[in-house]
């Protein structure tokens, strides 16, 4: 078994904000997160699995590629989360909750039980790290 | 479960010496580290937290609950201080290791009472070229 890594970089812009509460209670919940900002995200996505045995490869990184940027880059590169994806109406776009997300598009999206663990880095100094076999985020 | 790490930075200096060994056979075991005037890194502290997701707050961990825990108890500890003069090196020499250990020791009780997450490792950087790392593996 192997393990293979790709990264992809996105930039986005984002919120912290809660439906059904005032814009002063939100802000006094999650403090300068409330006001809009952004982040240059890092997303390592490792799958696993055996090459196979004429190509060598575990998953050929072209087609890899294709679904980053189909189901990742096209939805999150330079655009908003809160305003340009339907995810984080009602939940706030934490790296917990974000990663989270990612990782419902891309499973469907992968060879089935290819996928080990998504790295998602927020900042040089903090990141969130989902490992399927540690079971339901 | 999610793991969430936040890394933290903070000057420190320390010599490596064992009180028992020989001036010799310190500068045999620790080389350049023994160096009793001392020497100094910019330390980096990964800290990993894991746990469910509490859907309140989209959280595994208050970001800023476990910044206020690692400012207070290692880098106001450990920030622009000699190592070796910390009670925690009383009789311990100063290595990496050591000080990732001594690191999540202190932080294990306070992360526990943060919530339902808990702390999974602790991982020093000594140098760009070294870290150490103690708790869960990758």
């Amino acid at each position: 078994m192997v393990r293979i890594t790709r990264a992809i970089e996105f930039s986005a812009s984002l919120r912290y904000r809660l439906p059904g509460i005032s814009e002063a209670e939100n802000r006094r919940r999650f403090g300068a997160r409330a006001a809009r900002h952004g982040h240059n995200y890092r997303l390592e996505v490792t799958l696993r699995g055996e090459p196979d045995p004429v190509t060598g490869m575990v998953m050929d990184l072209k087609d890899l590629q294709e679904v980053l940027d189909r189901e990742i880059m096209q939805r999150f590169d330079h655009r908003d989360l809160n305003d340009d994806t339907p995810f984080f109406e009602k939940l706030p776009p934490t790296p917990e909750n974000l990663v989270r997300r990612i990782r419902e598009l891309l499973a469907p999206a992968l060879p089935e039980g290819m996928l080990d663990r998504l790295r998602l880095q927020q900042d040089a100094d903090l990141w969130v790290e989902l490992v399927e076999a540690e079971g339901r985020p | 479960m999610i793991r969430v790490t936040r890394r933290y930075h903070f000057p420190a200096a320390h010599v490596l010496r064992h009180p028992s060994f020989s001036d010799a056979e310190n500068e045999r075991v620790y080389g350049k580290c023994a160096n009793p005037a001392g020497h100094g890194h910019n330390y980096g502290v990964e800290v990993t937290v894991a746990g469910p997701v509490d859907e309140g707050s989209g959280r595994v961990v208050d970001p800023d609950a476990l910044d206020a825990i690692v400012s207070r108890r290692v880098i106001a500890r450990f920030s622009h201080r000699l190592l070796n003069e910390d009670a925690a090196f009383a009789r311990l020499v100063p290595t990496a290791e050591n000080l990732a250990r001594v690191v999540h020791d202190e932080l294990l009780a306070p992360i526990s009472r943060l919530g339902a997450a808990r702390l999974a490792r602790v991982r020093v950087l000594e140098t760009r070229k070294n870290s150490f790392a103690y708790g869960d593996p990758e």
